[in-house]
């Protein structure tokens, strides 16, 4: 949504600390906030609670933002280390809701050779990943987001969002064939 | 391994939206954070405060004073 053609003062009257702007910009960007940080934790509740963690920290930084400058790629870098915090006081096996599992047992289309035992262990594999190779696995990976727009959100540059994501599988790979998996 | 890693993890998908609408939850956070609490008190004012019941136990005699200038 474009804020700034129509909502420039919105924007200003954010950054000068007004409650009515904060919430017309939160009930503007709640749910591309909401689908970003579901897409980082895998968890419907815990986005929930992550969005208004990010929302709140967006909120105490208003006199940092700059109001020239687009709302949504400033709310989605917040956004993106509040839910890496989260990942980061998650135990591995906690860090996919139960019916994100389900999903991965039910066959994939196009490759019937990959059983759903081997996918399973894939996930779990993915799961025990640190967190920063996580995100930016899942971003780039599996969302499939532009590079530049994971680099825009981590606060990295594209070449870091290839290396991680290199690092990523590399280790995927590492903890697959110790456990007899050559993908 | 990139085949392998999106048919493991599947896409949360493009239309996500929260199942309830997040602004009352919002407030309340906001709301909690606006109570001042013993952690909005700057760690500075507690060491004094702690120094001065130091000083008054150390010399009782010194408590009026102290009190006079509270």
């Amino acid at each position: 949504m474009q804020m700034r053609d129509d909502g420039s003062s919105v924007l200003d009257r954010f950054r000068q600390g007004e409650v009515d702007a904060f919430e017309t910009l939160f009930r503007t960007h709640q749910r591309s906030v909401y689908g970003w940080v579901l897409r980082i934790v895998r968890d419907p509740g815990a986005a929930e609670d992550v969005t208004v963690e990010a929302f709140w920290r967006m909120h105490r930084a208003h006199a940092r933002f700059d109001s020239a400058r687009e709302f949504e790629p400033w709310a989605r870098r917040i956004a993106t280390h509040a839910a890496l915090d989260w990942l980061r006081r998650q135990k591995p096996e906690n860090s996919m809701a139960p019916e994100i599992w389900d999903t991965v047992a039910a066959p994939a289309a196009g490759d019937a050779a990959v059983s759903a035992e081997i996918r399973k262990k894939t996930a779990q594999a993915f799961a025990r990943l640190p967190a920063k190779l996580r995100v930016t696995a899942v971003l780039a990976v599996v969302e499939e987001r532009p590079q530049k727009e994971v680099a825009e959100a981590l606060g990295i540059t594209v070449m870091a969002v290839k290396l991680r994501v290199f690092r990523a599988l590399r280790l995927l790979r590492k903890d697959l064939s110790e456990m007899g998996i050559t993908p | 391994m990139m085949r392998l890693l999106r048919e493991s993890v599947p896409r949360v998908g493009d239309s996500l939206e929260p199942d309830r609408d997040l602004w009352p939850a919002m407030l309340r956070r906001m709301d909690e954070q606006s109570v001042p609490g013993a952690a909005s008190v700057p760690w500075f004012d507690w060491a004094l405060a702690g120094g001065l019941v130091v000083f008054a136990a150390i010399a009782p005699r010194t408590i009026p004073v102290i009190l006079y200038y509270l």
